[in-house]
């Protein structure tokens, strides 16, 4: 049972969306409005009033936005093209960890200094095809902008970020995967990827070549990657997931603008994809990798089954469950590795709560682009047919106007997605990687462990065989031993260096995701400021057509 | 559990407004007030006069929406106004959405935190106070239509209505058993064939009769699609809570700089919801409200042409039959007594329904320039917040 009252003030009472009978009809309305000043004022203090409780700062905000913005871009659904969004990385590279797998001479590394990353966030063209950014002036400076590029959102870069780009000797990376092509008919046709990349490294032959892959070379490379990596304890960046149903609809030719989105996610996918790979420092030392942006023509990865999504996400599960039902006790420096485990874990499970968050959003927001787009030609069909001109004139307006907020929504929608849904998806799969790289630890832990219980064994059976004096025996036996030791020593050197390796590269990974995460909050944000911008505009321009209805 | 709005709603006292239908001092009436029970809205009726026909210059009196109800049925049933568009009902309080949100909140008490408890709380007053805002305006808008007419504003019921302190329900139960609702059935029925299948003399209802029955199938989808976009931009407000949400526990496990990055974005999440959410009211009390009642409006339009069709029928009707009483040379002065005053009350209709008619475009026009106007200049508001707060937050993290 509740109860609720809602009281208004007697003095501030005004209703009504009708006009006096009489007062209309004897001199008709004109352009002027009809009603009562001081009840007006009284209504827009009221609105002020609002507003300042709630808000911190009323003030209408200057317009920091002086430079011109294109007007909105419609996205198109051509068929293979990338669609509206596409991200493209640069990395200014000063300086590169040092390896610490030993695997790699460590002599280039000493030239670079930290390496940072930056992303741009550009839009293409509505004819789509995109190259990558053509070479800037100095090789030392900057993350490109393209200017032959139309984009509504735009790209920021920190001070700090400029001020490490302008430092010390630089060399740059920048990768862009861009032109998506479909190759062949029915069900054994795939996409092909255009990968470009531009650097100043001297391990590369080049500084600007590209080569073309496919989705299956993107899945071998992380196949070969992993093998070799990850029982050192690196983090290794996860592909993007297979998907059975998105590409079924490409292959059979199905041009429509899902299908067109679909593509559009999984180019930018790879591309982060490969940004991340070579945002490590020592995978980006890896021939394999050097080859995969290199080499012509890639011998066709097979086996890639188990890594599509849902197989790679069972297999890292997999691994994680065996690793929990072994109760391994491990000594005390380990409370690091285990909160921090824990850590992962929980923020994995929460990142993926607020990746359905904002998914629900995107739909949401698509929705509402649809709603807008039937509204607004209601609004034109009823403007069309009433008889008062002026205001027939305004509702073909406000019918504009709607139409307007429409594509705002869908590049809204699009911000939603690429910005911010896409990170939090990439981010839940990389914890996810972490957490393989915290196993992969254990299982070097582990195979420790029972190398020392094999050499204790064997150093029990010499000593029986001591006892029962078997002479002939026994220098087997020491020979085992000796073989054991040796075994032993090494995997203890192994498992210190994963365990300083792992701890490395949490480090650095937390640092990136703070970063990252900084980066994407603030274009985000950036990205609905200018809607919010433009949605000001669009009604700006309207309320004169309002006020001149008569 | 008692919930008070009182106090908010001094603050967010935006109605959807046009004219001021009050301006005529004489007779002025408002409702201050409104009390929700379960079921039942009370609204406190409040007139300020200074006719004579009433006994107090000040008075106050409770009614329930079926009191509003009554006082319509028995306009539409007097014979006198026929000639006249009559002010569409109000419609029914709806407090369903709010109401099962308070289930839910009261279910999900002891599983939410107190901050969780306490915002889901604020967000159910605030949808209390929209659809009280709602309901009282299109109440009070009702009376002030009748009290702004000049023949409506000396009817008998109404100044019952306005000033009986007794409960109506008794009155209301006799005045069904009088009319039984027939003539309204009738009314209701209006029979959009025999409208337009009226031969039209008059160039002015001819151009009118299409015009609203074009105009009142178009306005009609517009209101259902408007409805259909603000629940969208609704969703999307609901969307940025639970992100808001959301970030705040990830941040909450956190020691890092990450914390602060996810705490500002939460915090500008949950300032943006406000904003949207006020974008979506305002532009449903503005728009979509409008639209709505003059999709009402418009209906009474058309029912006034169907009583002046159903008048010119029964005029050919009474032809007919004078002819025929000619004819056969019997009840010829009875034939013609009836013929006379169908086509009085044919005129009669035909001279009020224009005058009406014409008003009410004008009011039309009126209403819909007032409330674009106002719609405009709030989104704009909406917008420029949005825009500063977002500025503001950007700047906030970029120097961090």
């Amino acid at each position: 049972m509740f109860l609720s009252r809602l009281r208004l003030p007697s003095s501030e009472t005004q209703s009504t969306l009708t006009c006096n009978g009489q007062a209309a009809m004897s001199g008709g309305c004109g352009r002027n409005p009809p009603p009562f000043p001081d009840n007006e004022d009284q209504e827009a203090e009221l609105d002020t009033r609002v507003l300042d409780s709630d808000e911190d700062d009323d003030d209408e905000g200057e317009d920091i936005f002086t430079g011109a913005r294109s007007k909105p871009i419609t996205p198109t659904s051509a068929p293979d093209e990338g669609d509206i969004f596409s991200e493209e990385g640069s990395y200014i590279r000063s300086d590169v960890h040092h390896a610490t797998n030993g695997l790699h001479s460590d002599e280039e590394l000493d030239l670079f200094t930290e390496a940072t990353v930056e992303l741009t966030l550009t839009n293409t063209t509505s004819q789509g095809r995109r190259e990558i950014i053509g070479p800037t002036a100095s090789a030392c400076n900057t993350t490109h902008v393209p200017n032959s590029i139309l984009k509504p959102s735009i790209v920021t870069k920190t001070m700090e970020e400029l001020e490490e780009e302008e430092s010390g000797d630089q060399f740059e990376l920048n990768i862009a995967v861009t032109n998506p092509e479909k190759i062949g008919d029915g069900m054994n046709a795939y996409m092909s990827y255009k990968v470009s990349t531009q650097t100043t490294l001297p391990m590369f032959l080049n500084k600007t070549f590209s080569v073309r892959r496919r989705f299956s070379d993107f899945l071998g490379l992380y196949e070969k990657i992993s093998a070799k990596h990850s029982l050192l304890g690196c983090i290794i960046p996860p592909p993007p997931q297979k998907s059975v149903v998105g590409m079924t609809k490409v292959k059979v030719g199905k041009e429509d603008s899902s299908s067109a989105e679909f593509v559009e996610k999984r180019r930018a996918a790879l591309e982060r994809y490969l940004q991340r790979v070579v945002a490590h420092p020592s995978l980006l030392q890896d021939p394999d990798v050097r080859e995969f942006l290199e080499r012509d023509e890639l011998p066709r990865a097979v086996n890639t089954q188990a890594l599509s999504g849902p197989g790679l996400l069972k297999m890292i599960n997999r691994a994680s469950d065996a690793v929990n039902k072994m109760t391994i006790k491990m000594n005390e420096s380990d409370n690091w590795f285990e909160s921090k485990l824990q850590e992962v874990e929980n923020e994995e499970q929460l990142l993926r709560r607020l990746h359905a968050a904002v998914d629900s959003l995107v739909n949401h927001r698509k929705e509402l682009c649809i709603n807008t787009a039937v509204f607004s030609k209601i609004v034109a069909m009823l403007g069309s047919v009433e008889e008062n001109s002026a205001l027939s004139r305004a509702l073909s307006q406000l019918a504009e106007v709607e139409d307007k907020m429409e594509q705002l929504h869908q590049q809204q929608a699009f911000s939603d997605f690429f910005i911010l849904a896409e990170l939090l998806a990439d981010y839940v799969r990389l914890l996810g990687a972490v957490r393989c790289c915290f196993e992969q630890r254990m299982k070097v832990w582990q195979r420790l462990q029972e190398a020392q219980s094999t050499l204790q064994k064997k150093r029990e059976a010499e000593a029986k065989l001591l006892w029962a004096n078997k002479p002939e025996k026994l220098q087997q036996a020491k020979d085992d031993i000796n073989e054991w030791e040796s075994k032993v020593s090494q995997y203890e050197r192994d498992f210190e260096r994963v365990t300083c390796t792992v701890r490395k590269e949490v480090l650095r990974f937390e640092k990136e995701k703070a970063r990252d995460f900084k980066q994407h909050i603030v274009k985000y944000l950036e990205s609905l400021l200018h809607t919010q911008h433009r949605l000001v505009k669009c009604w700006e321009a309207f309320l004169p057509e309002a006020k001149a209805i008569a | 559990n008692m919930t008070s709005i009182s106090e908010d709603s001094d603050k967010e006292k935006m109605r959807s407004v046009s004219v001021d239908l009050n301006n005529d001092a004489s007779l002025v009436i408002d409702i201050p007030d409104a009390l929700c029970e379960r079921d039942k809205v009370k609204f406190t009726v409040h007139t300020k006069t200074t006719l004579s026909s009433f006994q107090k210059p000040e008075f106050s009196v409770p009614r329930q929406h079926e009191d509003f109800i009554w006082l319509h049925d028995t306009i539409v049933e007097t014979e006198e106004y026929a000639g006249f568009i009559i002010p569409p009902a109000p419609p029914k309080p709806d407090f369903e959405g709010p109401r099962e949100k308070m289930h839910k909140l009261g279910e999900g008490e002891s599983s939410m935190t107190k901050e969780e408890y306490a915002k889901m709380k604020q967000e159910l007053e605030a949808e209390y106070l929209a659809v009280f805002k709602k309901t009282v305006q299109v109440h009070e808008v009702f009376l002030q239509r009748l009290s702004s007419h000049p023949m409506f504003r000396k009817d008998r019921n109404f100044q019952i209505f306005l000033e009986y302190d007794q409960d109506l329900s008794v009155r209301r139960k006799n005045a069904k058993e009088m009319f039984g609702g027939f003539f309204k059935n009738m009314v209701k029925s209006a029979d959009e064939v025999l409208i337009s299948g009226v031969k039209e003399v008059d160039e002015f209802f001819e151009q009118e009769k299409n015009f609203l029955l074009d105009y009142s199938i178009k306005i009609k989808d517009a209101t259902a699609k408007a409805e259909k976009m603000t629940r969208s931009h609704k969703n999307v407000a609901d969307d940025y809570n639970h992100i808001s949400g959301a970030l705040n526990n990830t941040a909450a496990d956190n020691n890092t700089a990450f914390k602060k990055h996810l705490e500002k974005c939460a915090e500008v999440f949950e300032k943006l919801r406000k904003v949207e959410d006020r974008m979506a009211s305002d532009q449903e009390l503005k728009l979509t409200e409008l639209l709505r009642y003059y999709t009402r409006d418009i209906q009474a339009a058309k029912d006034l042409l169907y009583r002046r069709a159903r008048a010119l029928a029964d005029y050919e009707n009474s032809n007919k039959a004078l002819d025929k009483a000619r004819l056969k040379g019997k009840d010829v002065a009875q034939a013609e007594e009836n013929q006379k005053q169908c086509l009085q009350k044919f005129d009669k209709l035909s001279e009020s329904g224009k005058k009406e008619l014409t008003s009410f475009k004008a009011r039309r026009v009126v209403a819909f320039r007032k409330n674009l106007i106002e719609m405009t200049e709030l989104e704009i508001k909406h917008a420029k917040n949005s825009v500063s707060l977002l500025q503001g937050s950007i700047e906030i993290l970029k120097s961090n």
